[in-house]
């Protein structure tokens, strides 16, 4: 079965993540989006260690899946904190770093 | 050859390092022990080096230690090297010499001051220093030294910054040596132009191939440096003002070495010198002038260590008369006595001031020589020493000045005219001084008279030795005797004896010496009879002498108000102009408009940029994926 | 058979994710990533990498995703409705942006991999299971897996820190 399929697979993942990231104003769907993205990315890996024998591409995925973690457990609390600050959780609405 | 050279103005430095950086911490025994020790250990590398010198045949009578490359950018190479040749080794012993007893006695004078570490770690780097300047093997070297002496005299002269004034004549004395060190920097331009090397060994030996003109202009240049450093006309006005310093240090540095550097300098520089005769005029009558000039302006300072400084100022020009007549070896030689016996009055008057809660006004002691006796003695010996009394060191070096000045190539009887006038006034001055000081009635502060006491034995020590010297010191330089300086200075100013030798012919013969001698002698005792006559027969009189000559009386009182008109004429109008054109004018309008309107400009730039942080997440979001686009593209397209 | 079994996971991995994106509440944006997880699973068991396989599941569908919901239900976020701020330009960009994007990864794809056999599956290629991954996470990687443990404790802890209602207890009131 040929590497190329999981590649346009994982390209394809990946820019539905970016779509995401870039078009819906809802934190918490950008969050899920960013971990869209992530996982594509994921895919990819595995894909390629496969290809190349080598298990280290995996351990790599295991990383990427603790950094997420850390990731979402941070991310979402500053959403929490973020909606009980200004309540709402549309980015265009929290724009507290303009100029 | 000699390898621990570099051991000499090594202790100084480290004796400075410790002193500087822990002294706080440190009793003042120790300081004391620490800023001592380091100028002896220095001495004793000098002593033993000096040794192996004398131990090699005069014409090679020469170390020279190169330490490293200090820097080489195109052809301009300038190695930090030192050189012990016989001028080196004179400087080097009188240097660390003093240096050492001037330290012993700063132990005492200094006790209980709160910056007594400072004041040691400040002496030492400036005996550092002045090594530099003496043991150099290139100008760059010597011009280190020079401007780091002038530094540590600043530090000094300003060492109770607490007194604006003390400040102040730091300040002036820095900048009067800036005018002078310009001229130096000039001079070395030139030499580095000319002769592509700033080494003495280079310059000197190729000096004959250079335009005379061009060594007209170096060597003159080289001499506004001198005027500076060594308190001639027209720069001299600082060194009064530096006695603002403690006592010590206007021995050490305003008398037996700093300000004798441009004495050094010119000698060193003998080779171009004796190659432009115009310039070693200029040099002899500015030597001579000045010897004049301050004399003069001693008579009426009533202030002890004034009057000493008028006469170091006065002495230099001795010195520079003896080297504008190209007797160099004269001038080294009396640089040598006068630091032996001004250092000794300097001190002297500095026992007098510590015994007397630091007074400074003559018109305030008389009759201390009782409760004074070894300050009395020995200071009574400096003043007949620098008087040039027979028997005493001062004798020998300046009569042979006068004489070198009377019958050398370059000089004439004008100028041993004007010498020996001069000499006649120091006498006159220094008496008149130990008179007012020491003999008549006291009219010393009835509350300070209480506490007169003679000086502990750390600094009547020193006292001794120097007065030791005083007298002694003349003898190395008997023209006749074995081994006499001269003879040993020999190799170092060759070209320049060479010369003289060249223009003596039949010039000269030894009735007319010891005629001039005769004189001079009977001159400088008519000054003392003249100061005895007025200041211990008849105290009266000065005073009357000074209403009927009411005019030139004011006039030597206010030093000829040179400092008066320096103010007003470079001064106050530079101070204007600075004030209206480049303050007002070039720093606010233009200085100041360059820096705010570039500082504008970008505030406007960024005062559009900033509209881009729109604070929307995702058009940062945006722009990261167009990078990311440019970047995957520039990999495509690649 | 090994290639049906992929093009059925791919096709809902895909579908799923884009009715992820297109959905407009979120508890079912949740649910339908929750499907493209389970969908990427089996492709990591496709790819002969078990371990993965078996950690995804637990650590994405199982954790991550549950506390994406427990925010969402704790947030009590309304429906997302469509009254759109972003301005129709942006969004055009962004679709552009995306779709040059995905046409060069295309590209790049191509380009490395023209010409060459590449191929992956279930028969051939390394076993990723739990022995081997785990020695290999236990020795050669021993000290970067340590530090993501620290790493964990600190997200543990600036999270609570963040989603703490007050960091210090109101002064008492005047």
């Amino acid at each position: 079965m040929p590497l190329t399929y999981y590649l346009v697979l994982g390209a394809i993942l990946f820019s539905l993540g970016v779509l995401g990231v870039l078009t819906r104003r809802n934190a918490i769907i950008i969050f899920l989006s960013i971990e869209l993205m992530l996982n594509a990315v994921n895919l990819t890996f595995v894909a390629l260690s496969n290809h190349v024998q080598n298990l280290d591409g995996q351990v790599f995925v295991f990383f990427v899946m603790i950094v997420a973690a850390a990731e979402v457990a941070v991310g979402l609390a500053l959403i929490v904190a973020i909606f009980r600050l200004k309540e709402t959780v549309y980015v265009d609405e929290i724009n507290l770093m303009k100029w | 050859m000699n390898d621990y050279l570099w051991l000499i103005p090594f202790f100084p430095l480290l004796g400075f390092l410790i002193n500087g950086l822990l002294g706080r911490n440190f009793s003042e025994k120790m300081v004391g022990i620490i800023g001592a020790g380091a100028i002896f250990l220095s001495f004793v590398t000098t002593l033993l080096t000096f040794k192996e010198l004398l131990t090699l045949e005069p014409e090679h009578r020469i170390f020279i230690q190169k330490l490293y490359t200090w820097m080489a950018t195109g052809n301009f190479s300038v190695d930090v090297a030192f050189r012990f040749d016989a001028l080196s080794a004179v400087m080097t012993l009188v240097v660390t010499g003093v240096g050492f007893l001037i330290h012993v006695y700063s132990i005492g004078y200094m006790h209980g001051d709160r910056g007594f570490f400072r004041y040691f770690a400040f002496l030492n780097l400036f005996t550092f220093a002045m090594l530099l300047l003496v043991l150099g093997n290139n100008f760059l070297i010597l011009f280190l030294g020079w401007e780091g002496v002038g530094l540590c005299s600043y530090l000094l002269i300003g060492f109770w910054y607490e007194k604006i004034d003390y400040a102040n004549a730091g300040m002036k004395a820095f900048i009067v040596n800036r005018i002078g060190d310009f001229g130096f920097l000039l001079g070395m331009f030139l030499i580095f132009k000319h002769f592509g090397s700033l080494d003495f060994d280079q310059v000197f030996s190729n000096a004959a191939a250079v335009p005379p003109g061009v060594i007209t202009a170096i060597t003159l240049l080289l001499f506004v440096g001198a005027t500076g450093k060594s308190a001639q006309i027209p720069l001299y006005v600082w060194l009064p003002d530096a006695m603002a310093g403690p006592t010590p240090v206007s021995a050490l540095i305003h008398a037996a070495t700093m300000v004798t550097a441009g004495v050094y300098m010119v000698s060193r520089a003998s080779a171009l010198y004796i190659l432009s005769p115009l310039a070693l005029s200029v040099v002899a009558v500015i030597g001579v002038a000045t010897a004049l000039f301050a004399a003069t302006m001693a008579i009426t300072s009533q202030d002890i260590k004034k009057v000493l400084a008028y006469s170091t100022i006065s002495q230099l020009g001795y010195m520079f008369l003896a080297a504008g007549v190209g007797a160099f070896s004269a001038a080294i030689f009396h640089l040598m006595t006068h630091a032996f016996f001004k250092a000794l009055l300097f001190l002297g008057a500095g026992s007098v001031m510590h015994a007397l809660s630091n007074e400074t006004n003559l018109m305030k002691m008389g009759g201390l020589r009782k409760h004074l006796p070894i300050t009395f003695w020995t200071f009574l010996v400096g003043g007949l020493a620098i008087s040039g009394i027979p028997g005493f060191s001062g004798f020998f070096s300046k009569d042979e000045i006068l004489w070198k000045a009377f019958s050398s190539p370059f000089g004439s009887p004008v100028l041993w005219g004007v010498g020996a006038v001069a000499a006649g006034i120091t006498a006159f001055y220094i008496f008149r001084m130990i008179y007012l000081a020491f003999y008549g009635e006291s009219r010393v502060d009835p509350e300070v008279a209480l506490h007169i006491h003679e000086s502990p034995k750390v600094m009547t020590v020193p006292l001794m030795v120097l007065a030791v010297l005083s007298i002694i010191g003349g003898y190395v330089g008997i023209p006749h005797v074995y081994m006499g300086l001269e003879h040993f200075l020999e190799p170092v100013f060759e070209p320049a004896s060479v010369a003289m030798a060249a223009g003596a012919a039949g010039h000269a013969s030894a009735s007319t010496e010891f005629t001039l001698m005769g004189i001079s002698v009977v001159i400088a005792l008519a000054g003392i009879y003249l100061a005895y006559q007025l200041y211990v027969m008849n105290p009266e009189k000065p005073r009357q002498l000074a209403q009927s000559m009411h005019g030139l009386y004011t006039l030597l009182f206010n030093k000829y108000y040179v400092d008066e008109i320096y103010q007003a004429v470079f001064v106050k109008p530079f101070v204007n102009l600075s004030n209206v054109f480049f303050w007002r004018f070039f720093d606010v309008k233009i200085i100041d408009g360059i820096v705010n309107g570039v500082a504008r400009i970008f505030g406007n730039i960024a005062a559009g940029l900033r509209r881009m942080q729109t604070g929307i997440v995702q058009m940062y979001a945006l722009s990261l994926m167009l990078g990311a686009i440019i970047i995957f593209g520039y990999f495509i397209l690649r | 058979m090994q290639e049906i079994l992929f093009f059925v996971l791919a096709a809902v991995a895909v579908l799923s994710a884009l009715g992820m994106l297109l959905n407009k509440n979120p508890v079912y944006s949740v649910l339908l990533l929750i499907v493209t997880l389970f969908s990427i699973a089996g492709l990591y068991v496709l790819l002969n990498a078990s371990f993965i396989a078996a950690v995804h599941l637990i650590v994405y569908a199982g954790a991550i995703m549950v506390l994406f919901l427990f925010v969402i239900m704790l947030l009590d976020i309304r429906a997302d409705v469509e009254h759109i701020n972003l301005k129709r330009l942006s969004r055009i960009l962004a679709l552009l942006a995306t779709f040059i994007f995905l046409g060069e990864t295309f590209l790049i794809i191509w380009m490395s991999l023209k010409g060459k056999a590449a191929f992956v599956g279930l028969g051939e290629g390394i076993l990723g299971d739990v022995p081997s991954v785990g020695e290999l996470l236990f020795t050669k990687y021993l000290l970067p897996f340590e530090i993501a443990s620290v790493l964990l404790l600190v997200a543990i802890v600036g999270a609570i820190i963040l989603a703490k209602r007050k960091l210090r207890p109101e002064p008492p009131a005047a």
